[in-house]
């Protein structure tokens, strides 16, 4: 199959499109990845729970934050990623675009119910429920079934290619939910709180907490990394099966 | 350091169930979303003629 030919710098970008390029690369880097996630995640939570002070309004409640907004962040940014793959597959017709969303949906998906569920767990204590329908809410609700419906959708079809395209326009409508999220609790009044951190203004929580917090973002963003590119592999020996260059790679 | 002791630190200041819920759930996934990625790999693997 030939692909058509993209040249940005000197370096054709294409080939790193090819599975066989692919495999052997993100092989080598999966143990680094999953070391990184490891070490941050270890680090994370010995700031987390022995640096990072009681909170003087939740107590020790809010310590469900080092998990619950990493997983959320990771939960909308997966998404992103996967709509991005899904539309490159779908404009260049790259099959491992395609194959990067699909490893991509399982982890968005347990990210996005890790969100939710310690959102629960968290809103008992402060909130006194442990679930409302307010707009922040429920938009996250909406992300877990794109997420399980993207993947019903290609397990639904038998014919990879087809599968392929179906996914990547389901993924791509429902990337309208993120700013939705996002925005949710500007938009609407909602029982869940504004953000913490944000990029434009300075940050409302203490450094230490602050600090914990992003380490564990960063552990959680390694692992996805690591996840993703694992099951991509699996992917590819499952869908090249009887190719060639496939037969003495591990 | 918020801990005087252990049992101090596992009674997260009565917030227990909340946080080591929350703990225990996300690590369990993890653990389980690992053991699938190895089983399906091998599977993979196995499968090639």
């Amino acid at each position: 199959m030939s692909q058509p030919t993209l040249i940005i710098g000197s370096i054709n970008w294409f080939r790193y499109a090819s599975p066989q390029t692919f495999y052997p690369l993100a092989g080598a880097m999966i143990p680094w990845f999953a070391w990184a996630a490891a070490v941050l995640c270890g680090a994370g939570l010995a700031v987390g729970f022995f640096v990072a002070p009681t909170d003087h309004q939740q107590g020790e409640a809010y310590r469900i934050i080092f998990i619950h907004v990493p997983a959320a962040w990771m939960s909308m940014f997966i998404y992103v990623v996967m709509a991005f793959w899904a539309g490159v597959g779908l404009v260049f017709n790259t099959r491992l675009s395609h194959m990067m969303a699909t490893a991509l949906a399982p982890t968005g998906a347990l990210f996005t119910f890790v969100a939710l569920w310690t959102g629960s767990l968290w809103g008992k204590p402060t909130w006194g429920t442990w679930w409302v329908w307010d707009a922040r809410l429920t938009s996250e609700l909406i992300l877990l079934f794109l997420y399980f419906g993207f993947m019903a959708l290609q397990a639904a079809i038998d014919e990879p290619r087809r599968a392929d395209r179906a996914g990547a326009v389901l993924a791509l409508v429902g990337v309208v939910n993120i700013p939705i999220i996002y925005y949710s609790v500007k938009w609407w009044n909602t029982l869940h709180q504004g953000a913490s951190v944000s990029l434009t203004s300075a940050s409302t929580m203490a450094t230490t907490m602050l600090t914990g917090m992003l380490l564990m973002a960063l552990a959680a963003w390694m692992y996805s990394v690591a996840a993703a590119l694992h099951r991509a592999r699996s992917i590819i020996l499952e869908r090249e099966r009887g190719a060639d260059w496939l037969t003495g790679a591990r | 350091m918020s801990w005087a002791s252990w049992s101090d630190f596992v009674a997260m200041g009565g917030y227990a169930l909340y946080v080591w819920g929350s703990y225990a759930v996300t690590a369990g996934l993890i653990a389980v979303e690992v053991v699938m990625l190895r089983i399906r790999r091998r599977n993979a693997l196995g499968d090639r003629p």
